[in-house]
């Protein structure tokens, strides 16, 4: 067994486990934190010089059918492995976060479980070397999400939003399939191993391209959220239980995007630049229109929601930008993005647990002088996802900001995909209005209702640690954004010479 | 000590200091703040060593992210600007942590108030020392966040919690400019770095697009120098703690516009008609805002407009032809003198418990001689007369403008010369002469020597500053002409100060009512309305179309086709999740065998 298998399959193991009785929470603990461990690991162990696009690290393969050749497949990128740590790391927290919420709705089994499903889905596709695999492991994650807000979720709807968002995915799980055959077929169908695929990826005629790349692009956009197919997510991730609100926005979410840059972008080179210009208008619908609306909400956990579908814009920019610099922007996006609103979330609930409410008129202010430490964890939390220095964030923002502006450093002649960086960039102005503007409410301000929040408690030195956790990961990678960037460059570079052409 | 051990260690000394608080010590205030003071004074010390350095030095620069050819570093450019800044900066620094161990002594949030300070001198040298634009920008954030804990500092206030909000929102805006102007840089120079632009700008072909970046890159001196359109925050910031306004809305954060200004000269000299913006938006912003601070009460609000009426006169020497060595003397004696008068105008407050109108306080001269003394040697330099240093930095600025030709700039900038002796003998007459107006002021007594001292050694610098320059030689001294310029500007020093005094002199309220002034000009009710209309009517409509509109067609439409098909249908009414992703899953295996083989 490798390190890959390992790390896919213990969540697996911890769940099995489980369901024979052990502890669930102990149990999930100790899962997630050997995971952590075996990633920790892999990333000492993984080479910085992988030499061309479609090498990976630690491969794996097992066959389990001969005809059609079905591997169940595992290995490494650069992009998986920073994928890879994103998970081990938001899992951990979401397992440990919010014990209360579990106990209160009975079935602790359940809940735990859900949430290591949930990991081992998606790192088992973001490790796939293998498109089957890479798609019916996130298919595996999709199930116990759904789950989840069905039965733990908070609020009276809860049973609606988990239809929504179930059938929502579905479609969207449907058309990326059709895309995905489309591809197969277009490649001959003999195979479906990454590697096979790249060797052959060059030769599907521009046509085909542009067609099957439009599908996916739909397909990997609805689960990513892409503007106008968001409307699933804020209402899901506002009524979902905490881990799964963590574990899906922060890591499942990024399925889509790695698909693209993964899958999407080195195959069909001529329908990454055909649609560039469509891509550019859907996201800035992400970032500005979304933005605008984030704004308008009342409710924290529908604010993140809406938030963290907002920020998938920049990531979108990243790619659309398509060159080294832009890319890297958008991996490290998806990394920072993922942690910081895991963080956010877990916060939420904490707020959520002690106040019964997120509504931010409800909640009134001063929350800060009963719980400076929530306060203080929550405040580094906001200013991450604003892109403050120092945080992973505005690393990656920053590399996304020039990536766009990269094509031109030749021309001096401004194009379409320089206009939407510079609009993009209003969304760091959005995106402190509305953060500031739920901190200050909640947070500053004189003490509300005094005799209502008298017993209200701190945050534990238990209940920090999740907290902690993910802020150190932030500030580590924001002040030597390197630690990640060297496993990704090879990669990345091999992808922006294809769409160079 | 070598000269990067220098360097890095006047960086990172502050960030330790405040890392260590917020890690360590928060919990006994007093130490925190000793060790806060001890960090600063060790980076003034370290600033003087420094001075030894010649013009051309630059510490080891550090790596912070790096893609092929593009690389972005954190590199210490050890000129003598920098030189002369930090001095600036650590000085005022070392006085204002000195003077808050009084201020603050007993304040339940001394030890966060310490480590803020710390965070601050932090960010603010990582402006200083910057040799690049993205290293710029990274500081030019952090000191716009520790300027939000500043001034946020009594957080359970909520003018304070909003002050602070708005004025990390309003630079905000400047900053979106500000990375649109450093990208154009970029795109049109090939380089962050301001050695390889200074380079390339001789090169630059394209006129318009380098004026568009100029004008950008203003933007981040408009937010942070809070120049109109901008400058509502700055008044709003005086909620924060006194010495927080002495040091970083009126001495070094406020001035790193001007200091960025200064450090691009090249650029703005290229981009002749974003100069003349520039000068013009800088000369606008010191008339409004002087008046605007002849009818204000609140003794720090007077002072916070002539601060943005100052820092309008640097601005706008910083887009006059051969200006710019004269606005960044006027940032240095203008630092010594109103970081003194804010430290006085704190220590009148901390006397007349935490009173600020001006018209509850009154006859402060005996009770308080030696804040009195100060404040007027401060007031004297802020109205420039003759032989205080404020006057030689002055007179540079508004002969720089009309040596320039600039007479639309100069006019300006003479009618400011009439405006502030008028408001600040205002200020004076009816805060400290007369009789004292209220209980508290009548209870006043001098504030303890921890206080005192810094006040009496920045009164000392308001009236020599000028005379030593130091690192800043090159840029500006004491050096007098008599011209039309001198002449009008000495006029309206007189004419200020008998008009302030015959009006004021002996008032208990205030016979002049100039509703425009006093309410700013409305500017903060203009710009609330646009805030709503886009917060509220906007926000609000996209988030009625989003879901009304967009959910309904994206979301049941779908839906509503699959559940017309039997397929799905059956699965709903089996009502069970688990068992439609069993099959889903099941489905999808048996599609692609199907479609495949």
């Amino acid at each position: 067994m490798t390190l890959v298998e390992f790390i896919v399959f213990a969540p697996l193991l911890a769940v099995l486990a489980i369901l024979f009785g052990s502890p669930a929470r102990a149990t999930a603990i100790v899962a997630a934190v050997a995971n952590l461990a075996a990633a920790g690991l892999m990333t000492l162990r993984f080479p910085v010089e992988v030499e061309s696009k479609g090498q990976v690290i630690f491969a794996s393969s097992r066959n389990l059918l001969a005809s059609p050749n079905l591997n169940l497949a595992f290995g490494l990128d650069g992009i998986s492995l920073v994928l890879v740590i994103l998970t081990v790391l938001v899992t951990l927290a979401a397992v440990w976060a919010s014990p209360a919420e579990g106990r209160i709705k009975g079935n602790v089994k359940l809940y735990y479980s859900s949430s290591l499903l949930i990991a081992s889905g998606a790192l088992g596709a973001f490790c796939a070397t293998d498109l089957f695999f890479f798609y019916a492991f996130h298919e595996l994650a999709l199930i116990p999400t759904f789950l989840m807000i069905g039965i733990f979720g908070s609020g009276e709807n809860r049973k609606r939003t988990a239809w929504t968002i179930t059938i929502f995915l579905g479609v969207g799980s449907l058309i990326l399939l059709a895309g995905l055959i489309a591809l197969l077929v277009e490649t001959g169908g003999k195979s479906f191993a990454f590697a096979d695929l790249y060797a052959v990826g060059d030769k599907i005629p521009a046509d085909a391209q542009k067609n099957i790349y439009l599908i996916l692009l739909i397909g990997f956009g609805i689960l990513v959220s892409l503007f106008p197919f968001h409307s699933w997510a804020p209402p899901a991730y506002a009524q979902a239980p905490t881990p799964v609100a963590m574990l899906h926005a922060g890591v499942l979410k990024k399925f889509g995007l790695y698909g693209l840059i993964r899958v999407a972008m080195p195959l069909l080179p001529e329908g990454a630049a055909h649609w560039q210009t469509l891509l550019l208008v859907l996201l800035l619908g992400n970032i500005l229109i979304l933005g605008l609306v984030t704004i308008a909400q009342r409710r924290l956990d529908t604010l993140l929601g809406y938030s963290s579908v907002m920020h998938m814009g920049y990531v979108f920019l990243g790619i659309a930008s398509g060159n080294t610099i832009g890319l890297h922007g958008a991996v490290l996006l998806m990394f920072a993005h993922g942690i910081s609103i895991a963080l956010l979330f877990a916060l939420a609930g904490a707020v959520r647990e002690r106040m019964g409410t997120l509504d931010m008129d409800e909640l009134g202010g001063g929350l800060a002088k009963k719980a400076p430490a929530l306060g203080l964890l929550f405040g580094f939390a906001a200013f991450a996802s604003i892109g403050l220095p120092g945080f992973a964030n505005f690393a990656a923002e920053v590399m996304v900001f020039f990536g766009s502006f990269q094509p031109i450093l030749e021309t001096k002649k401004l194009g379409a995909l320089q206009w939407a960086g510079i609009l993009s960039l209003w969304g760091v102005v959005i995106s402190a209005v509305y953060m500031l503007r739920a901190y200050r409410k909640i947070f500053k301000g004189p003490l509300t209702d005094k005799d209502a929040k008298a017993g209200i408690a701190d945050l534990t030195l238990t209940e920090r640690a999740p907290a902690l956790l993910l802020i150190v990961a932030l500030m580590a990678v924001g002040f030597v954004p390197g630690l990640l960037l060297k496993y990704l460059t090879p990669t990345l570079e091999a992808i922006a010479m294809s769409l160079k052409g | 000590m070598d000269v990067n051990t220098i360097a890095w260690l006047i960086l990172l000394l502050p960030l330790a200091s405040a890392a260590v608080i917020l890690l360590g010590t928060k919990k006994s205030a007093g130490i925190s703040a000793l060790i806060s003071t001890g960090s600063v004074i060790a980076t003034l010390v370290l600033s003087f060593l420094l001075l030894a350095q010649p013009d051309t030095a630059a510490a080891k620069p550090l790596q912070w992210l790096s893609l092929g050819d593009f690389e972005v570093t954190i590199g210490l450019k050890l000129d003598s600007l920098a030189q002369g800044m930090m001095i600036i900066v650590t000085g005022i620094g070392t006085l204002v942590h000195v003077f808050s161990l009084g201020y603050m002594h007993d304040d339940a949030g001394k030890a966060r108030f310490f480590a803020g300070l710390s965070q601050f001198m932090f960010s603010m040298t990582g402006i200083v020392l910057a040799d690049n634009f993205a290293m710029m920008f990274i500081f030019w954030e952090l000191v716009g966040v520790s300027s939000y804990i500043l001034i946020g500092h009594w957080y359970d206030k909520d003018s304070a919690a909003d002050a602070a909000k708005k004025a990390f929102l309003v630079n905000r805006i400047g900053d979106f400019g500000f990375m649109i102007g450093i990208l154009l840089v970029w795109v049109l120079t090939g380089s962050i770095y301001f050695d390889e632009i200074a380079k390339a700008i001789g090169g630059v072909q394209n006129a318009n697009l380098l004026n568009a970046a100029v004008l950008l890159v203003f933007c981040g001196a408009v937010g942070k120098s809070a120049q109109l359109p901008l400058h509502v925050w700055l008044p709003d910031a005086m909620e924060g703690p006194t010495p927080v306004s002495a040091l970083i809305h009126a001495a070094t954060m406020v001035a790193a516009g001007v200091y960025m200004l200064a450090r691009v000269s090249f650029l703005v000299g290229a981009a002749e008609m974003a100069a003349d913006t520039i000068a013009i938006i800088g000369g606008a912003t010191a008339l409004l805002a002087a008046l605007m601070a002849t009818q204000q009460n609140d003794i720090k609000r007077v002072l916070a407009y002539s601060t943005l009426s100052q820092l309008g006169y640097m601005i706008m020497a910083q887009g006059l032809h051969d200006g710019s060595d004269a606005g960044m003397f006027h940032l240095y004696t203008h630092a010594w003198f109103k970081a003194l008068l804010f430290l006085g105008s704190g220590a009148v407050i901390f006397a007349c418990h935490h009173e600020q109108d001006i018209w509850k306080m009154g006859g402060l001269r005996q009770k308080m001689p030696i804040t009195f003394w100060t404040f007027l040697i401060g007031t004297a330099a802020l109205i420039a007369v003759p032989g205080t240093s404020g006057f030689w930095s002055k007179e540079a600025i508004l002969e720089a403008a009309w040596h320039d030709h600039n007479y639309l700039v100069w006019g300006l900038g003479i009618a400011v010369a009439f405006l502030t002796p008028f408001y600040m003998t205002r200020l004076f007459v009816v805060a400290f002469l007369g009789k004292p107006r209220t209980k508290d002021a009548d209870h006043a007594h001098e504030v303890s020597p921890i206080m005192w001292v810094p006040l009496a050694i920045l009164a000392v610098m308001a009236v020599i500053s000028a005379y030593i320059t130091g690192p800043l030689e090159a840029k500006g001294h004491v050096a007098f002409h008599m011209s039309l310029t001198a002449i009008l500007s000495l006029a309206g020093l007189v004419v200020g100060v008998l008009a302030g005094w015959k009006l004021y002199a002996g008032c208990d309220r205030d016979p002049v009512n100039i509703k425009l002034f006093a309410n700013k000009f409305y500017l903060d009710e203009l710009y609330l309305g646009i805030v709503r209309l886009f917060q509220d009517f906007v926000g609000m409509t996209f988030d009625a179309v989003d879901r009304y509109l967009i959910e309904p067609i994206t979301v049941r439409l779908p839906a509503l086709a699959a559940m017309s098909s039997g397929y799905v249908l059956r699965l709903l009414q089996v009502g069970n999740l688990q068992a439609y992703g069993f099959l889903f899953g099941l489905g999808a295996v048996v599609l692609i065998w199907l479609i495949v083989f």
